[in-house]
């Protein structure tokens, strides 16, 4: 990458448990470096979403330190923080009760911005993401899933933060639309240079989308990898992985190339 | 005399009694609305308030309705006049279904749509003002609609303790085992329950998130 790099998202001997004390992350260590596409991949209950969800600080580590944009979460102004912050989760969360329009809007519009510089954005943003802009005025519930998909991706952009985090955005829709969006992922990603979390169980869209991999078990991280590592990798977790998804994978680096 | 001509010879009554016990649904239910929204918000906040407020609105139920007349007779200023004793009691009453309403309407706002706001970077009160209460006015509004087609039946009990309304009617034909006097007390009220109902459930429809 051509940008020097530099470590946006910082996790410090971090620990995060229940209120009844089971633990969800133990002792997790990570630097995220700026612009990069960093895919945090488990199964189901490993720790991945919980992870992200300290990044925007829905959750409060137990314990370490986590800094965001070289300073600690807990002395940002959580309201502040999630600003500075996209936020793309797999039901959407598209308000029902909003246009498409307002949805995108919202961010800008509790940022005040004057309303003319808002409408402007929407178009450009609905543009960026490969949206109609006649679809602007429509409800959540008359768009299709990847329609509705692009929209909250189109919606955590919106006031231009320079993190965003993804948590299984492309989950529920079907190979061909999330083919689709992964693409569209990877060229939008290549024009906005964000830094990027994105949550997955899916170890083939990890190797396609991400610069590296981190991959977690039961609440630790184990590896932290390139998709050309991990591809050669003979640790025992990353090849179980391997062995479930089967073989003929492709890499972001290989399809950069095609 | 039938009941038809019964009605006619008194409409003035009818309509001054009609007119009064309006009001007393009207003011009771618009206070219980201002207290009972607000306190079904804030259990949604405070869970540790959830069990006493939702307990104390569901024992109010419970007392019998002739009972918290009586009951609210020696309090200062409140048991002075009849009709503030009335609008108290049927406030009381309407208390829980609002509260209730309330407090499961914006709980049940769908768990995505309130994490994305907030993860986004809303605040409390915006989350609460254009995500939550929107999303839930179409069971608020039922909660609305409960207490006050509740209201419109116990309102007639008013009467009892001298607050006027259309149990005026359901009292003196009661006293003079006279069925006319009765329904021109009765019928009144059970049309103005239904119209509450079916006005109230056109808002509800028609302020429900599809």
């Amino acid at each position: 990458m051509s940008l020097p790099s530099q470590s946006v998202i910082e996790f410090r001997n971090i620990s995060y448990r229940l209120p009844d004390g089971r633990e969800l992350l133990h002792d997790l260590n990570l630097e995220i470096q700026s612009g990069e596409t960093i895919v945090l991949l488990g199964r189901s209950g490993s720790g991945k979403t919980t992870t992200l969800k300290l990044i925007n600080d829905l959750l409060t580590p137990s314990q370490g330190d986590l800094r965001v944009g070289g300073r600690m979460t807990r002395e940002w102004d959580p309201i502040r923080l999630r600003r500075h912050i996209g936020y793309v989760i797999q039901d959407v969360g598209l308000f029902p009760h909003f246009t498409v329009n307002r949805n995108i809007a919202l961010v800008p519009k509790i940022e005040n911005w004057p309303a003319a510089r808002i409408a402007q954005r929407v178009q450009e943003l609905l543009q960026l993401v490969g949206l109609d802009p006649a679809i602007a005025s429509r409800y959540p519930r008359e768009l299709s899933g990847g329609q509705r998909q692009r929209v909250g991706v189109a919606r955590a952009l919106a006031a231009d933060p320079p993190i965003l985090l993804m948590d299984e955005p492309f989950g529920a829709l079907d190979p061909i639309t999330r083919a689709e969006l992964q693409r569209e992922f990877l060229a939008l990603q290549n024009r906005l240079q964000k830094t990027v979390v994105f949550v997955t169980h899916d170890l083939r869209e990890a190797l396609l989308l991400g610069t590296r991999i981190a991959l977690l078990e039961s609440g630790r991280l184990t590896t932290v990898q390139t998709p050309a590592e991990f591809l050669t990798s003979t640790e025992p977790l990353t090849a179980a992985y391997k062995n479930a998804f089967g073989t003929d994978f492709e890499t972001r680096r290989q399809r950069d190339r095609l | 005399m039938n009941l038809w001509q019964f009605i006619l010879q008194n409409r003035t009554e009818i309509l001054e009694l009609t007119l009064e016990h309006l009001w007393l649904v009207g003011i009771s239910t618009t206070l219980a609305v201002l207290i009972g929204i607000p306190l079904g918000i804030a259990i949604t906040r405070w869970p540790a308030l959830n069990k006493p407020i939702l307990g104390g609105a569901n024992i109010i139920q419970t007392i019998p309705s002739l009972a918290l007349f009586g009951f609210l007779l020696p309090a200062p200023w409140i048991g002075a006049r009849a009709d503030r004793l009335a609008i108290l009691a049927l406030a009381l009453y309407a208390l829980l279904p609002l509260i209730r309403n309330t407090y499961a309407g914006i709980k049940g706002v769908d768990r995505a749509v309130v994490e994305a706001g907030r993860g986004m970077g809303m605040t409390d009160r915006q989350l609460l003002l254009q995500v939550e209460l929107p999303l839930a006015l179409g069971v608020i509004i039922a909660g609305v609609r409960v207490a006050t087609v509740i209201s419109v039946g116990l309102a007639t009990i008013a009467a009892a303790i001298g607050a006027g309304g259309l149990g005026e009617y359901i009292f003196r034909g009661l006293a003079m085992v006279n069925n006319q006097v009765i329904l021109a007390g009765a019928i009144p009220a059970a049309a103005m329950a239904l119209l509450a109902d079916v006005s109230l459930g056109w808002l509800e429809k028609h302020l429900s998130p599809q």
